[in-house]
């Protein structure tokens, strides 16, 4: 009954009308940039987060989490209808997905999409109002060795599920955590890195990195092999599924429901990983399996339902602990920090109605989303229509704007475009951004702790493992790390990405 | 066969290896420390040296890998372009101000694409965009960017 008192703060802060407003903007938006292929969530979030300064703390990240839950709607409708992925979390659904639309049934794919999101998300929101307050009561009895550990855990975790090879994860990580160091070492005062450069004793921030590698990196590998984009404009027509095909997709919708909430909650899970492997999954499940890849219904369900729950799901760690699980979470950390609230466990319990709110602005979100994405296909449809060659030039307007008015420097601006050319190069080296963004966050933090774990124990590194629950989360890192390593399952991880490159 | 099968591998391995040699290098002027009491550089240093083993790891696996892979291609012109615009964004900024900044962000980041040739509709987008900025950013949100830069005694 607690939980209903709860929910009824949320709704009070959800339902006002400046919350519902930006709740809407962030959806539309979010939709936006989910159906533009080549713009992603975190270079949107990362553009977006200085205009939102001046917004209240409650409606800011109402509307930042729209941006991010509306893009997994929006990107199912590229993969649909032009057979490229909007999303880097809609790539599987662009196998069936694009088949049923040359079948001709290109409003059935859209409308099981969205009604597999919609499930996905309501369960999810559910999800995050029973489970985040148990878990920040126990995260509240953490100290600086228990949060080391669980930072430790968490970047394991991240190589475990990065995609690609194990060794550039661990790469980047490091590399992420090196980068993260820049600035004033706040112990010792000691300007680290900083080249004599008053700027960069100050950090560097984490937005100019998300722009540069996400936003300039992307671009540059997309100019690399320019295409002219035909969209395949099937008639939209008999939105609705039939009842059969309702029977045909609750299972698949389930299934992925629930691995998607898994996989969000993990660190470097999110909406990506959740959709392929809930491919994956259906794939070996399914009655239907010989038809995936022709048009299954089943393998549009699923994974579209399985990347909303991980979007949702991915909030958990982040509004409870404090800790990234992915690089838009780091954002949403990094708007929190602007907006003078420290995230942690105790935000749930000094700040309710900032914390429900988000948590029923959610399922607002995605009722909202549910009536934009349908009737407004029209628009979303005249949208991918836009020339990348008009778009990408756009988008560097905001990016190089938005560098600005992080600290009204341009020096921000330059060294934009310095990750934008080291963006490029990981891209073309393979090594993925995520790890290293989350490593980039998660530095600072982790040497903090580190130390004033260390200092607690008077220079004794056994604090870690006799502290029982940091030592639980330093087993089960160590553990993880030995189960990637062994061939057997560097093989079926191995198999298991290959859906990716398929 | 070329003695490098992995291309990718050893690029990324020499990147690692750059990026940790730096950390290493500049660290040694940085106090140590002891685990107790860890000096500004415990922590970059021993970061850079896992950064180059991994970078070591990564050449030496460039060579024996099983997995050849090239790394293609790179898109001189476009990386050029796009970064080269972004730089040329944050220098006339100030200078030039914030309208003619925006002109030659856009059109020099354009012209990185195969696409680029003059239309009335590019034009007519460029000017939307500009005034779009000129009164959402500056005007309305109070970005401190001068619409005209100091060359215009702005």
């Amino acid at each position: 009954m607690e939980l209903l008192g709860f929910l009824w703060i949320g709704a009070q802060t959800a339902f006002t009308f400046t919350n519902l407003f930006y709740c809407l903007v962030g959806c539309f938006l979010g939709t936006a940039i989910g159906v533009l292929p080549g713009l992603g969530p975190t270079a949107t979030i990362a553009m977006l987060l200085p205009v939102t300064f001046g917004l209240p703390p409650v409606s800011a990240l109402i509307m930042l989490s729209g941006i991010y839950y509306g893009a997994q709607y929006g990107g199912s409708t590229t993969a649909i209808l032009v057979n490229l992925p909007g999303e880097s979390s809609s790539v599987v659904t662009a196998l069936d997905g694009y088949q049923m639309a040359r079948q001709g049934h290109a409003g059935k794919a859209l409308a099981v999409s969205a009604i597999g999101s919609f499930f996905a998300g309501t369960v999810c929101t559910l999800l995050i109002a029973l489970f985040a307050p148990p878990l920040a009561e126990v995260a509240l009895k953490f100290g600086p060795a228990e949060y080391f550990s669980l930072m430790v855990l968490g970047l394991v975790a991240s190589i475990v599920l990065a995609s690609g090879s194990l060794l550039h994860a661990l790469g980047m990580i490091i590399l992420g955590l090196l980068l993260g160091l820049v600035g004033t070492d706040v112990n010792s005062g000691t300007a680290r890195y900083s080249f004599g450069v008053p700027e960069l004793a100050d950090g560097i921030s984490f937005v100019t990195v998300a722009m540069g590698v996400f936003g300039l990196g992307e671009i540059i590998a997309n100019l690399a092999h320019e295409s002219t984009r035909s969209v395949m404009m099937a008639k939209v027509t008999g939105l609705m599924p039939t009842k059969e095909d309702f029977k045909k997709i609750a299972a698949p919708i389930l299934r992925g429901t629930g691995l998607g909430a898994i996989l969000g909650i993990l660190p470097g899970g999110g909406a990506m990983l959740a959709s392929f492997s809930a491919y994956a999954l259906e794939k070996k499940v399914s009655k239907n399996s010989a038809n995936f890849g022709k048009g299954a219904i089943e393998g549009v369900a699923s994974p579209e339902a399985a990347n909303n729950a991980g979007a949702q799901t991915s909030f958990i760690p982040m509004l409870t602990l404090g800790i990234p699980s992915n690089p838009v979470m780091a954002l949403m950390i990094g708007a929190m920090i602007i907006q003078g609230i420290q995230p942690g466990p105790s935000v749930m319990t000094e700040q309710p109605a900032l914390f429900w709110g988000i948590v029923v602005s959610m399922w607002v979100g995605n009722v909202m989303l549910l009536v934009l994405n349908l009737p407004l296909i029209g628009l979303w449809v005249k949208m991918i229509a836009v020339p990348y060659h008009f778009l990408y030039p756009a988008i560097l307007v905001f990016c190089a704007i938005g560098t600005f008015s992080l600290s009204n420097s341009t020096f921000d601006v330059h060294l934009m475009a310095v990750f934008g050319f080291l963006g490029y190069l990981f891209h073309k080296f393979g090594c993925e951004p995520a790890p290293m963004m989350l490593g980039f966050i998660l530095g600072p933090m982790m040497e903090e702790f580190l130390r004033r774990a260390l200092l607690l124990s008077k220079g004794d590194p056994t604090i870690l493992i006799t502290r029982p629950i940091s030592a639980v989360m330093l087993a089960v890192a160590v553990v993880l790390l030995f189960i990637v390593l062994t061939p057997a399952l560097r093989k079926k991880r191995e198999e298991a990405f290959q859906e990716e490159a398929a | 066969m070329h003695l490098i099968r992995n291309q990718k591998d050893l690029g990324a391995g020499l990147l690692y290896i750059a990026f940790g040699a730096v950390g290493f290098y500049i660290a040694r002027d940085y106090g140590m420390g002891q685990a107790s009491r860890m000096g500004p550089g415990y922590f970059p240093t021993v970061l850079s040296t896992l950064l180059m083993l991994f970078g070591l790891a990564a050449v030496f696996r460039s060579f024996v890998s099983k997995h050849p892979e090239k790394v293609g291609e790179f898109a001189w012109k476009a990386t050029a372009f796009v970064c080269g615009s972004t730089v040329l964004f944050g220098v006339l900024l100030t200078t030039a101000g914030l309208i003619i900044a925006l002109v030659a962000l856009c059109l020099v980041s354009a012209a990185a694409s195969h696409f680029f040739k003059f239309e009335w509709k590019a034009v007519g987008a460029l000017i939307v965009l500009v005034v779009f900025c000129a009164l959402v950013f500056a005007k309305g949100l109070g970005v401190p960017m001068p619409l005209l830069g100091t060359w215009f005694g702005g």
